[in-house]
């Protein structure tokens, strides 16, 4: 395949040294005036989900309690359900991605798939740690082995993979291949996975998860919503930073070939010079 | 394709039966794998009889590993990748004879590590029809899903670390539906493991699907 850097606009290529637009990343860094605005806003956005979870929202405690009773750790849920959701949409983008690498065979989709991975890794550690606490509190136990903790392990190795399969690769059109396909077969194994570990424990013992009471309304259902729009957010600041990071490294990647190759040829013609110069 | 995959799988099988790769170092191996086993859980045979079946696939896994790494180090080294590229056989064909050589493979390994573990482990072959039918509906889903990752990672310097790291998180759910059909095997109570060998069936058609289409892109690469 040929990449075909003309179609990354993102990346801001063929800008002028020096000059920034909205969406147009100077040439020597990541960030963009649009770029800056949606980070500043992730931020805002976190400190005003902060407040709704912490302080404004109240307590799984009282009169209105869920039948669990999970008192305060039912904030840690304005963070576990939206991260987790984003991780997913992450990998569902990277699949998609790979998909178009194969059809369409250029750069910026590569790039794309590259970018949601990692941010995709990023989003289920967090899911993995979150869970976590939460289960520490709501069962006793750091781990279970309960499907949805299990799949979400493994999706997390896949995808480990998957990234270590993109830095053992240097020549950047096998790496686009050989990484789309391996995207969208960590991507297709999710639902087996997810199915076999299902049948797995269900045959075991009854699941371990009480689940979190759904009918939530007033402030805790917004404040959930606020949580998801706050970490896609900041899934779309890091993304745009991740692809503009991996776009300027594959540019320097070209240029130090080019740059090699212009010493090598300088070295030779001065060789060639000073043999000239001794034959005389 | 067919005819195509017959060649490949004949080329890769005398490779094996000059060489003895296989048969003189992976087996071997395997049998050493449980013997491992043994030693790291008690030889108190209770404990032993209670995990044979999630230890046989282990062993299995492991020696599927090497067996894959194998097949595709062979070829690295000569270069036979290009030369497959450049004799015009159908991708898919090479595909399938690869997956069908590793899977022959993995077979005679089974047999081994199956009387390895009647012998060492006492196991009870409960209802034989469903542990054969289950061994090569897992074989087929490992040797796909393996040749897939194989060429993925065919040529890298890291190839022999990777592989692993790949594959193994890929195919967990052959381990675990395996594991639970062999257990309902051993234990005589085949109507448990039906379903297991379902999955493991939807597995291996998956990943054939898959390999039949991935490997044309896979090849064409420089």
């Amino acid at each position: 395949m040929t990449p075909d850097p003309t179609r990354s606009s993102l990346a801001g290529r063929g800008a002028p040294a020096g000059t920034s637009g909205f969406w147009r990343a100077d040439p020597s860094g990541t960030g963009s005036r649009g770029s800056r605005v949606i980070g500043t806003l992730a931020l805002v956005g976190l400190a005003v989900l902060a407040l709704f979870a912490l302080v404004l929202s109240p307590s799984d405690a009282g009169p209105n309690a869920s039948v669990n009773e999970f008192g305060e750790m039912v904030r840690i849920l304005y963070v576990h359900v939206p991260v987790a959701i984003i991780c997913f949409l992450a990998f569902a983008v990277t699949a998609f991605a790979s998909a178009m690498v194969l059809w369409r065979k250029t750069e910026f989709w590569d790039l794309l798939a590259a970018a949601s991975a990692e941010v995709g890794v990023v989003f289920t550690v967090l899911t993995l740690i979150t869970g976590s606490l939460w289960g520490h509190v709501a069962w006793g136990t750091w781990w279970e082995w309960d499907a949805r903790l299990t799949s979400t392990a493994l999706l997390l190795v896949l995808f480990v993979g998957y990234l270590a399969l993109r830095r053992a690769i240097t020549d950047p059109q096998v790496r686009a291949r050989r990484a789309a396909i391996a995207g969208l077969i960590a991507f297709a194994d999710v639902p087996i996975v997810h199915f076999s570990v299902d049948w797995w424990r269900s045959l075991h013992q009854p699941a371990t998860i009480t689940r979190f009471d759904p009918t939530i309304d007033g402030i805790e259902l917004f404040t959930l919503m606020l949580g998801m729009v706050v970490f896609l957010t900041t899934y779309v600041w890091l993304m745009i930073h991740r692809f503009r990071l991996q776009y300027v490294q594959a540019r320097l990647d070209d240029r130090g070939l080019d740059v090699a190759l212009e010493e090598r040829r300088a070295e030779a013609s001065a060789a060639l010079a000073t043999t000239a110069g001794i034959r005389q | 394709m067919f005819r195509d995959a017959a060649l490949v799988a004949g080329k890769d099988l005398r490779l094996e039966w000059r060489s003895r790769v296989t048969t003189n170092q992976v087996m071997p191996f395997a049998v050493l794998v449980l013997v491992l086993f043994a030693f790291a859980l008690d030889p108190d045979r209770r404990i032993l009889v209670e995990a044979t079946p999630g230890l046989f696939w282990l062993a299995v896994l492991f020696s599927a590993l090497l067996a894959i790494q194998r097949a595709f180090v062979v070829e690295s080294i000569d270069g036979v990748r290009d030369g497959l590229r450049l004799s015009g056989l159908d991708p898919a064909g090479i595909f399938l004879g690869k997956a069908a050589g590793i899977a022959v493979h993995l077979l005679a390994l089974e047999l081994v590590l199956g009387a390895g573990v009647a012998v060492f482990y006492g196991a009870h072959l409960g209802s034989p029809v469903l542990l054969v039918l289950t061994c090569l509906a897992a074989t087929t889903g490992l040797a796909s899903a393996g040749s897939l990752y194989g060429v993925l990672a065919a040529g890298l310097r890291v190839r022999e670390t990777i592989l692993p790291l790949l594959l193994l998180p890929v195919v967990a759910p052959v381990l675990i539906g395996a594991t639970q059909a062999f257990e309902a095997g051993f234990r005589g109570t085949p109507a448990d493991g039906w379903r297991w060998f379902g999955l493991l069936a939807v597995f291996a058609l998956m990943y054939t699907i898959i390999g039949l289409f991935a490997f044309d892109p896979l090849l064409e690469e420089a």
